[in-house]
């Protein structure tokens, strides 16, 4: 049993708030989750599983064991696939209502804010979507 | 003749901008920064002169209507127009060649026929034309390119045998900034009576352009891209057209006498501009224009070959680097990828080193497939680009590396 995505989300802030200010070492971080990323399975490597509205491609599929869901995601950029992966952790193997109630603001806390506004091309906002919509 | 300080001067980019805190703006083929002369005769406009054109017969209507049709003059001198009726002002390229499309599309075009495009196009020069043949059950045919981007002659000398209704081409990729040689290109058509339409979009930014020696029977470009304000464009149309053209866009202004049964429309430019105009953007484009001349856009010619040049030197030494069209002359634009890496993850760490360049397939998916690639980081220069803004844009993508090629994609 995975813990709350609240308490995952307040790890993630309390590792980046180590890197400060610097950009380069949050940055590195995110391709190091990137790199760590459980490997995208090649059965949902289809466009049914791409989401649109992104600069690079991001792929997103999910399975259901009981009442959990686990989630797989790729991208060919590794910043985009740093993101994902920041956004799974906190939703991996969790309930729906889990999911549906997951807040992502720890994105803005981390220091992306910018990442989420509505026409940044790497589709954050689209990732999110997809993932409370696949619980729905 | 003015130095690259002088130019700077004049851009507020550089002393109010983002520009004084050192970010550097390579992203001038999506658009550029514009001159303090450019704003002040936007705000003259709004403040001392703000009225509708051609419409009144109050002093404010008039000095306003006298302006329009100067900068009108103005335009059509910047690109060796004899006659200024033949510059029709619109909101920008890609209007302007909407227009056209629906135009054509009333008279000219034919169903069934073939309209040649090049694979350097920009969108915006072939949605328009797709959506044509879509409708019409026309064919697009590829403007015959070797592998190097030269023209097979023969072989497009052979599709103009067979029947082209329209050739419409980019005068200079917005992704790679590689030129067509147009004047050829035109010579040929001609022969062949193949109707021209230059995308001018880049090369205007760059060269001065001859019209009246040129001969296209159309060509478009946007203010934005010359230094002026967004929301502004020309369509340009060769004598034979201007009048003969249908109209694809009515309303006031363009009328001569309307009735229930029957409306005139009045000849001249006046006929393509229904409604009220971007008056405002129409004198910024014009003062962007007469600061260009001043300058003397040659001059910075030279100097933004001169940067584009020591660009592509310093790239093909780091063995990371791919140049698209590498060695070949370039105006403007030079795309690039890093082996192994994608231009986002590029892109996204040289923003965070102050460097503003373009990454994805900006607007030209056909040639991406061409090049078989997802996307590509383009570096575009500008008047007031520097050999240090080069430089700082080396280093940075020098550390971007350190950084990248410690992951494998
Ligand atoms: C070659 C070319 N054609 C057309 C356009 C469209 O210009 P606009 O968006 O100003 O209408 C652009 C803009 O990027 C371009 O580079």
């Amino acid at each position: 049993m995975p813990e709350t995505p609240e308490l995952i989300a307040e790890t993630i802030v309390q590792e980046f708030s180590e890197f400060g200010d610097d950009w380069t070492l949050k940055y590195e971080f995110l391709m190091e989750q990137a790199i760590h990323l459980e490997p995208f399975p090649d059965t949902y490597r289809l466009d049914a599983f791409l989401i649109p509205g992104c600069q690079s491609q991001v792929w997103l599929a999910v399975e259901r064991t009981e009442n959990r869901y686990h989630f797989f995601a790729d991208s060919d950029a590794l910043i985009t696939k740093g993101m994902i992966a920041l956004l799974l952790r906190v939703v991996q193997d969790q309930t729906a209502a889990a999911i549906s109630a997951t807040s992502f603001d720890y994105i803005t806390k981390i220091g992306f804010h910018n990442q989420l506004s509505p026409t940044r091309a790497n589709g954050l906002r689209s990732m999110i979507q997809r993932i409370k919509q696949t619980v729905v | 003749m003015a130095s690259i300080n002088d130019i700077r001067a004049a851009f507020p980019y550089f002393s109010q901008g983002p520009g004084a805190t050192g970010y550097v703006y390579l992203d001038n083929a999506a658009t550029t920064q514009k001159p303090f002369a450019v704003l002040e005769a936007m705000n003259q406009f709004y403040i001392h002169s703000c009225a509708n054109i051609h419409r009144g017969v109050h002093r404010l209507s008039q000095s306003a209507s006298i302006a329009f049709e100067d900068a009108r003059g103005t335009t059509a001198q910047y690109f060796g127009v004899n006659n200024p009726q033949q510059i029709i002002f619109t909101s920008g390229a890609t209007e302007s060649i909407n227009l056209l499309a629906q135009g054509l599309a009333k008279s000219h075009l034919k169903p069934g026929d073939s309209i040649m495009l090049s694979v350097l196009e920009h969108h915006a020069n072939f949605l328009p034309w797709q959506e044509w043949a879509h409708a019409h059950q026309g064919t697009l045919k590829t403007l015959p390119l070797t592998s190097d981007f030269e023209i097979h002659w023969p072989e497009l000398e052979s599709h103009f045998k067979s029947g082209i209704a329209l050739l419409s081409i980019t005068a200079v990729s917005n992704t790679l900034g590689i030129r067509l040689p147009l004047e050829q290109i035109i010579n040929m058509a001609k022969r062949y009576g193949v109707p021209v339409c230059i995308d001018a979009a880049q090369l205007a930014a760059h060269q001065y352009m001859n019209l009246d020696t040129l001969q296209p029977d159309f060509l478009v470009c946007s203010a934005h891209k010359l230094y002026g304000p967004t929301g502004t464009g020309i369509l340009y149309l060769a004598p034979s057209w201007l009048n003969s053209l249908p109209i694809s866009k009515t309303g006031g202004g363009a009328i001569s006498k309307v009735s229930w049964e029957k409306t005139e429309y009045v000849d001249g430019a006046l006929r393509y501009e229904a409604g009220t105009p971007n008056i405002a953007g129409v004198l910024g484009f014009a003062a962007a224009l007469k600061k260009l001349q001043q300058w003397d856009l040659a001059t910075c010619e030279k100097h933004e070959q001169q940067c584009l040049n020591y660009l592509e030197q310093q790239l093909i030494q780091i063995p990371e680097i791919i140049v698209y069209a590498q060695g070949k002359p370039k105006i403007g634009s030079l795309s690039f990828n890093v082996k192994g890496h994608h231009a986002f993850d590029v892109g996204s760490f040289l923003d965070r080193y102050q460097i503003a360049v373009r990454t994805g397939h900006h607007c030209t998916q056909p040639l991406m497939t061409h090049l078989n690639v997802s996307g590509t980081i383009r570096v575009s220069v500008g008047i007031y680009t520097s050999q240090d803004d080069i430089n700082a844009f080396i280093n940075a993508l020098k550390k971007t590396l350190v950084h990248l090629l410690k992951y494998h994609a």
